[in-house]
């Protein structure tokens, strides 16, 4: 399944890793919650860095201060429909203020990639190629915003008070 | 009223060129039905009994003249020369056709129009008081903030997902005629004690299979902290509401499952953290907002003028259009007016082109050039001059939209039922239709006083019914439609559930069983003064039962 | 005497169709019957396969006892609103 980050198709460093599959020691890999709570002592010692998987309905303050060890953080969405790792999300970026990478997986389609990433999500795993490939005009089809998300956008309210503000002198 | 800048007009035109690459797609095979059904909810396009259905937004209820006639163009190019005015202040039209429909949105967004997020499990269409602006003793007009929060939800990128359909709703007056506390979010501009205007927040409440009265989370906050509280009750919403099963997926389920005390407690905590922060409105911003819903220029009259006087005394029917439809402006001199769209046998709430035609000259004429759709599908026009008031009802009568029934019997909110839609059980309008029959001599609604009767045709309750002092919720039994009657709902600020009166009435059955309803108050009422209302609350079912049943 | 035919909304127009013999036509006098349950899968099967090529959007299976619809529903649906009948196919067929 391609990857999408930076916008464009790019070779995954990262390997999923299911419940009671054997990890490889020098290999980046993501983890369950359940894994990482229960093999927390040696996957902490690795040497090859780390990433976790949450549920859709796991809160991001779970991991407590565990998130910054990881890499990634992948996010679920395991039918389009469900919205919950949107605020999954913004909560990773904008209340903890995690810079590593935030990912999505599931059903990941073309037509909710522009929502994903103001929410701060930043690669991609999607399940159409075709999707992946119009990844940059996708984006690109709406250029206005109608408020402020966990991207570096500027919302109306910020673009046209300037305008306002700059014929004030 | 609200105008476009380069910035709205943007986004709108993006969004139809986005969605006509969408319909491209779909029509060549690119994504499949499953895919597209969401992202065409987005843009308000249903799949009918009939026919696509197209419900086009109409921001609070608020239409200028220009948007009305282009809404009466698109009825005629695009759809079968009609269109009809929803529960929600929208319009729906019935017939257009998918690959006509990227071009219909494009006339759309010419005149400052769109269909965004009037479906789908997103915030939809932000209603308001249908006076607003124009009603004696508002606090704050509340366009202003159905404006703000339009915009605010506009392709909000964490909450275009929801467990379901998410309503807001919001007044300005006491008297409440947006129904707030039958909203997902109800919204009341207030003050305080020292005279600072805020608003008091009500969540949870809503129709539907289990129709709840909202209860308030908030009792007063202060205006700035509006959009950041939104995010927080959408936010604990998103993550928390159910998403196993479409009927328990409301935020009003959420709050019972909760309680008003946890769910509170979590929104409060979330709020800590959005406080004061990028949400947060800029003054500058709301006091643009607030500068498009100025007063237009009133001329200084005096109230009561010699001319309506005397055209009452001359003329009964005037006289009694003047006692239903019309209303009092804050305006020394003006005058709130109704036009009814439910003229007797007619189906209520649609409109043909030529009657959105006559309705916006009419505007241009005597009210500023502004139209406001209500959510008991009539029109308003909200400042007539006083003394215009029998010209302009000369104008409405030619065109059949001076019936005097505005609030009373024959004002009847059917939604459009199994002839049109593939949600319903059983048919409202033709049910709707008889009753109207029924009471049409209008000596006589008027004197029956104000009731509304609400009819839905199946559980959805896009009739309202359960808030209808007389409610008829339509259901199939054994292939054939039955009517479950309920009585004693409100709309208002004594918002109330109706109560199952008994077994279900055939469709033959059911407009008699309204009648004997009706002719049971009339012989109970302690007065004239008394409302049906209020005789139900004072007597209970027990009369209306007997009178119901007695035979059976 | 009850048999099936298949029913759908053409995609491009939404439009009431029923799967005839030959293609989809807007008669649902002309739609083609089952009469038994391998006839109704076959039929099943055919509108899936439309669906798939985009002709139609959810096709299902209905009833029909002597030409006419078990369900109401669907009376409604083959002729139009039952308070408009200078509206959907029952204006076509009025003389």
């Amino acid at each position: 399944m391609p990857l999408v980050k930076n916008g464009e198709i790019t070779p995954d460093p990262w390997t999923h890793i299911a419940d009671g599959e054997d990890a490889p020691l020098d290999a980046p890999i993501i983890v369950s919650t359940d894994r990482w709570n229960a093999e927390r002592a040696s996957l902490v010692h690795r040497n090859a860095p780390i990433g976790i998987r949450l549920r859709n309905d796991q809160l991001p303050d779970e991991l407590g201060e565990d998130l910054y060890r990881f890499g990634v953080v992948a996010i679920e969405f395991p039918a389009f429909k469900d919205g919950r790792a949107y605020t999954q999300a913004r909560l990773l970026r904008e209340r903890y203020r995690f810079t590593g990478e935030v990912r999505a997986f599931g059903d990941v389609l073309r037509d909710q990639l522009l929502f994903m990433q103001r929410c701060g999500i930043d690669a991609f795993e999607i399940r159409k190629l075709a999707d992946a490939e119009a990844f940059r005009s996708t984006i690109g089809e709406i250029s206005v915003f109608f408020q402020p998300a966990a991207d570096d956008r500027r919302p109306v309210t910020a673009l046209r008070n300037r305008a306002v503000a700059s014929w004030a002198y | 009223m609200y105008r476009y800048d380069e910035f709205d007009h943007t986004v709108v035109r993006e969004r139809v060129v986005q969605f006509r690459e969408q319909v491209g797609r779909r029509l060549a095979g690119e994504i499949t039905e499953d895919e597209f059904k969401p992202l065409r909810l987005m843009n308000g396009l249903y799949l009918q009994l009939h026919a696509y259905m197209l419900r086009v937004a109409i921001p609070y209820g608020t239409l200028s003249s220009r948007q009305m006639r282009t809404l009466a163009h698109i009825a005629r190019a695009y759809d079968k020369g009609y269109g009809h005015f929803t529960t929600r202040q929208n319009i729906q039209y019935n017939w257009p056709k998918l690959v006509d429909v990227p071009d219909l949105l494009d006339e759309l967004a010419k005149v400052e129009m769109h269909a965004l997020q009037t479906s789908g499990n997103c915030i939809r269409n932000v209603t308001a008081d249908p006076y607003a602006g124009v009603a004696a003793g508002e606090v704050e007009d509340p366009r202003i903030y159905a404006e703000i929060i339009r915009q605010w939800s506009t392709l909000h990128p964490e909450f275009t997902f929801l467990p379901r359909k998410f309503k807001i709703a919001l007044t300005g007056t006491d008297t409440d005629r947006a129904a707030v506390k039958l909203h997902d979010i109800g919204i009341a501009i207030i003050r305080d004690e020292n005279g600072a205007i805020g608003f008091r927040i009500d969540v949870g409440g809503g129709q539907g299979r289990t129709p709840i009265i909202a209860q308030t989370i908030r009792d007063f906050l202060p205006k700035q902290d509006l959009l950041p509280y939104l995010e927080a009750i959408l936010r604990v919403y998103n993550m928390l509401g159910r998403r196993d099963n479409i009927y328990k997926a409301r935020i009003k389920i959420l709050v019972q499952s909760e309680g008003l005390e946890r769910f509170t407690e979590l929104v409060e905590e979330e709020f800590t953290h959005l406080k004061g922060g990028a949400v947060e409105l800029p003054q500058a911003e709301l006091d643009r907002i607030r500068a498009y819903f100025a007063a237009p220029r009133y001329e200084t009259l005096d109230n009561g003028s010699k001319e309506l006087e005397s055209a009452r005394q001359a003329d009964e029917e005037f006289a009694a259009w003047v006692k239903t439809n019309v209303d009092t402006h804050k305006q020394p001199g003006y005058a709130i007016v109704n036009i009814s769209l439910k003229p007797v046998g007619g189906i209520p709430g649609d409109a043909s082109a030529e009657e959105m035609e006559a309705v916006a000259d009419l505007a241009d004429r005597y009210s500023f050039g502004e139209i406001r759709v209500t959510h008991e599908q009539n029109l308003t026009l909200p400042s007539v001059q006083q003394s215009e008031l029998f010209s302009l009802w000369l104008g409405l009568k030619i065109h059949g939209l001076a019936t005097a029934n505005i609030g009373h019997a024959g004002d009847i909110i059917a939604c459009p039922g199994l002839d049109y839609c593939n949600l319903a059980n059983a048919r409202s309008i033709p049910v709707a239709q008889a009753i109207s029959r029924k009471f049409e001599n209008i000596r006589r609604q008027h004197d029956i006083g104000r009731l509304t009767i609400n009819i839905s045709g199946c559980i959805n309750a896009c009739g309202h019914h359960h808030v209808g002092n007389i409610g008829l919720l339509g259901v199939e039994k054994n292939g054939e439609e039955f009517y479950q009657i309920t009585l004693g709902g409100r709309a208002d600020e004594n918002a109330e559930i109706g109560r199952i009166v008994g077994p279900a009435f055939s469709y033959d059955d059911v407009p008699g069983a309204v009648e004997t309803v009706v002719e049971t108050y009339l012989q109970q009422r302690e007065d004239n003064d008394e409302s049906f209302v209020d005789a139900y609350a004072r007597l209970g079912a027990t009369p209306f039962k007997e009178a119901l049943y007695a035979t059976r | 005497m009850t048999y099936k035919i298949l029913t759908a909304n053409r995609l491009d127009d939404g439009l009431v169709v029923y799967l005839g013999g030959a293609g989809w036509t807007a008669n649902i006098d002309a739609a083609q019957q089952a009469h038994d349950d391998n006839a109704a899968a076959a039929l099943d099967y055919r509108g899936k396969q439309a669906a798939m090529r985009n002709e139609v959007a959810d096709p299902y299976l209905i009833d029909l006892d002597d030409e006419q619809p078990v369900r109401w529903r669907e009376t409604i649906r083959a002729n139009g609103p039952t308070v408009r009948a200078d509206l959907g196919y029952q204006a076509d067929k009025r003389i």
